[in-house]
């Protein structure tokens, strides 16, 4: 059964069964490579995306949970976000597999609190593991981020689900 | 991988180096009067341009540096570009980085003899090789402008990419690219005096793949995507050792997308058009297993089994036998009190972001993978064994690999031989990739080993140790080298072998036992380190305390004693910048630690506080010697790195076996460190003229001493085991 998502402003049709994880959905049947496969169970937050401005594990997101919202991955913020232009300032990345779930879940924080303080990082950056140790890194690139301008483009930050 | 322990080591391949190389050739080639790398590379396609096999230069003027090291967070594609855009003379925003492909007479680590990333020896064993190859590419362009202008060369400037000429005449790279490459190379070209360089040193030298890297669209081994592409999981064993006895794949091929089952050596396979397919398909499978070689015992009997040994109330087994190193003088003479502490060390998962995978091709004769390969050659040779070809003539394409930590280099090239069987079984040239689970990495082995260490010292009348006893016990790494085992293996002892504290100690017996077990295990990121600096420096602190001394004026004496100078340097550095003779910030505490590997010293002065019982460390001051100093950013990027992989695994690491059987699985029961759990890392660079060391393992070993010496000093109690936060 054939199903239709929002993704990155765009109508797509899928194939995948309704329960099939949307990280796999976004990587096999869109190639939509850059939200990565880490634990499967929503511990790392490699597979973040955004679902109507919210930070979301497609790991253990069924397709069927999303099908009205509008979803956004990392080629969604569209390579010059002032996140990502902070990350490539700060040489945030090392290894880089994580970073397309650090900022997702910097932009879902971000999109909701222009000015985050220290312990807003820290209870929106928990849920990213990064192996490579970038933590420090990313904290000075969201501070630099929020800093800037607003960009024209940002993807806007819905209400909450109901 | 490991690498030397000391300068004189890392002038040249180091012993193991050496054993590696040799063993590729020994193993499965006839030896013959040419080198590990030009055996290994017969079949092998070689076609370079006229800068040679490191350097391509576009008509548009665009530099591209071919790395021969894979990324996998280090940043030497940052380094070793700049090496070639230094002597060069390139504009740095004009260089690009591509990665070499698997020939391993012209891209073997000159520390190692064949083609490899490990060691923390990117940057070091590129190094003149690099200089070289952009100088010569330098004197190219030079000598084509020269002959176009009819000027001596001599009077020629090169800057950022532009040829210079007193009489006005100007031209770049890209408009003198096509006669420079009739140029002759020369055949020792002249290196710049390092007082010149304009970029090595300098806050320029960035990554080149940080844009890549936070849009998305860096290529990792997960998003290749190949048309007829199979996915493949795997079902492995619950018990190392195990085999397979029976397998029905009745549901697992009516689960939609699965194609086929196969048994390999490893296990079952599932291949399926989707990642979703695959897991479904294997969760579908049913599988009865031979346990009759099993490894069965308990990570706490084996931990049990070294103490006895270490302790003497064990008797070694037939196969197992102490080896003395650094022991000098009559340990029998010493008499008096002494100090006596036993440190205990868990199994240890590398748990890289990504997890192993792997894609393979075979068939018609030929084979190929693509992912990130960090030994090519070691996985040319493992792949050729089994489609029967010429190591050389496998293709490898090598992709960013989402973390290694050592994972990805072993003697058994594991879970890439596990993809090349599945993709024979299928054959046909069809691209295989094999994608292993969270579960599937965690339990698949290759740990940093269980260690337990001993130490009894004695002291003189001033406080400093008279005589060192140390006992080591712990599994070798160096177990499939078809060389067979080094008479000492380093990888265990190395920081204390070499350590300046038993220089600096008359009387020395130390010794090492290593047991084996069907556990896998393989260098984790500092390798020795890992559990000898701990010990090492701990122990030091323990020492200080009982001599009534200040730990870093302990530390003064004894590196000044054993001519530690490079030591005594970042030690003095990193307490001038922490402010070690002013109070802390109220609160915390301080504590200091040290310590030597693959070639840099580190010192790190923590400043920690206790938070409900858990250890907090805030602003962590680093002081690095790493020779040379070729990014200094980056430099910094592994010293901030390499503390949160050393403090991950001394709060929270541990891997335990039950019955034979890994007990953790995800990252809900391998804890690993967090974002606000992460230290502020300062990092200085010790000004250097040498040649460059090691960056990306040394900032690793230090910082768990660190914590646990100013846990000392606040709680009066030493720290014997990790992790010091129990699941």
């Amino acid at each position: 059964m054939a199903m239709t998502l929002d993704v990155n402003g765009k109508p797509l049709a899928v194939k995948a069964a309704p329960d099939t994880p949307l990280l796999w959905v976004l990587r096999d049947e869109l190639q939509l490579t850059g939200t990565k496969y880490g634990c499967g169970v929503a511990q790392c937050g490699a597979c973040t995306v955004m679902v109507d401005g919210q930070a979301v594990r497609s790991c253990v997101t069924p397709i069927e949970a999303v099908a009205a919202s509008k979803i956004t991955t990392i080629e969604g913020l569209g390579g010059q976000h002032p996140l990502q232009q902070a990350w490539v300032k700060h040489d945030v990345p090392q290894c880089g597999y994580c970073q397309s779930g650090q900022i997702m879940s910097a932009a879902a924080l971000l999109g909701a609190n222009a000015k985050p303080t220290d312990a807003d990082i820290d209870a929106a950056m928990d849920g990213n593991i990064c192996r490579c140790g970038t933590y420090q890194r990313v904290r000075a690139a969201i501070k630099d981020a929020a800093a800037m301008p607003a960009p024209a483009a940002a993807p806007a930050a819905a209400p909450a689900k109901a | 991988m490991n690498a030397p322990v000391n300068k004189k080591a890392i002038a040249g391949a180091t012993r193991r180096d050496v054993v590696i190389g040799a063993s590729l050739v020994g193993g499965a080639l006839v030896v013959g009067a040419c080198s590990p790398g030009d055996l290994l590379s017969i079949g092998a396609k070689e076609d370079f341009g006229a800068f040679g096999p490191f350097i391509k230069i576009a008509p548009d003027g665009v530099v591209t540096v071919v790395s021969k090291h894979i990324e996998f967070g280090q940043g030497n594609h940052a380094g070793l570009a700049a090496i070639v855009a230094e002597e060069l003379d390139a504009d740095w925003s004009k260089v690009r980085v591509e990665q070499a492909p698997a020939i391993a007479k012209v891209y073997a680590n000159t520390g190692m003899g064949v083609q490899g990333t490990g060691g923390s020896s990117a940057i070091s064993n590129s190094w003149d090789q690099l200089r070289k190859a952009g100088a010569s590419a330098r004197a190219m362009f030079v000598e084509a402008a020269a002959n176009k202008w009819s000027v001596p060369a001599g009077e020629i400037a090169v800057k950022d990419g532009v040829l210079t000429h007193a009489s006005g005449k100007s031209a770049g790279f890209g408009e003198l690219v096509a006669d420079a490459a009739k140029a002759t190379p020369p055949a020792t070209p002249t290196l710049k005096d390092p007082k010149t360089f304009t970029l090595i040193g300098t806050d320029r030298v960035r990554r080149k793949d940080a844009q890549a890297k936070s849009d998305g669209t860096a290529k990792f081994t997960q998003d290749v995507q190949l048309p007829n592409m199979l996915i493949a999981m795997v079902a492995h064993a619950p018990k190392f050792g195990a085999k397979v006895a029976s397998f029905d794949a009745a549901e697992a091929k009516k689960v939609p997308g699965v194609v086929e089952v196969y048994q390999i050596p490893s296990g079952v396979a599932v291949v399926a058009e989707t990642t979703w397919a695959a897991k479904q398909g294997r969760e579908a499978l049913k599988v009865t297993w031979n346990e009759d070689e099993a490894e069965k015992r308990s990570s706490d009997a084996i931990l049990a089994r070294y103490k006895e040994l270490a302790s003497g109330k064990a008797q070694p087994a037939d196969k197992e036998k102490w080896q003395a190193f650094e022991s000098k003088g009559d340990i029998a003479t010493v008499k008096g009190e002494a100090f006596e502490a036993a440190y205990d060390f868990p199994f240890l998962a590398h748990a890289t972001m990504e997890p192993m995978n792997c894609v393979a091709q075979a068939g018609g004769g030929k084979a190929k993978l693509t992912f990130g390969s960090q030994i090519p050659t070691i996985d040319q040779l493992n792949t050729a064994k089994i489609v029967g070809m010429l190591p050389g003539a496998v293709e490898i394409e090598t992709l960013f690999a989402g973390g290694s930590f050592g994972r990805r280099a072993n003697f058994q090239s594991d879970y890439v031989a596990e993809c090349v069987e599945i993709a024979k079984k299928v054959g046909k040239d069809r691209p295989v990739k094999l994608v292993w689970t969270r579960e599937d990495d965690m339990a698949a082995g290759y740990f940093r080993p269980i260690a337990h260490h001993t130490v009894r010292v004695t002291l003189d009348k001033d406080g400093y140790p008279a005589s060192w006893r140390q006992r080591v016990v712990t599994q070798t790494l160096m177990k499939g080298s078809p060389m067979g085992q080094p008479k000492l293996d380093e990888t265990a002892v190395e920081g204390t072998l070499g350590s300046p504290y038993l220089k600096a100690t008359p009387i020395v017996d130390a010794q090492l036992i290593q047991p084996d077990s069907g556990v896998p295990v393989l260098w984790w990121r500092s390798v020795g380190a890992t559990h000898t600096a701990y010990v090492m420096e701990h122990t030091i602190d323990q020492l200080a305390k009982k001599a009534g001394k200040d730990p870093v004026e302990y530390r003064r004496a004894l590196y000044t004693k054993a001519g530690a100078n490079r030591h005594l340097a970042v030690l003095n550095l990193a307490a001038e910048k922490a402010g070690w003779t002013t109070p802390a910030p109220a609160g915390w505490t301080r504590g200091v630690a040290v310590h030597e590997s693959f070639g840099s010293v580190v010192a790190q002065i923590a400043e920690v506080k206790l938070d409900g019982g858990v250890p907090k460390v805030g602003r962590v001051v680093t002081a690095i010697d790493c020779g040379t100093a070729i990014s200094p950013d980056q430099i910094a990027s592994q010293m901030e790195g390499g503390t949160c992989y050393g403090l991950s695994a001394a709060m929270f690491g541990q891997i335990t076996l039950k019955d034979g059987v890994v007990e953790q699985g995800n990252f809900d029961s391998y804890r690993v460190l967090r974002n606000s759990e992460a230290p502020t890392v300062e990092t200085y660079i010790v000004a250097s003229g040498n040649a460059p060391s090691g960056v990306g393992e040394p900032g690793t070993p230090v910082i768990g001493p660190a914590v646990a010496n100013a846990l000392l000093t606040l709680t009066g109690q030493p720290t014997l085991s990790q992790p010091f936060v129990k699941a």
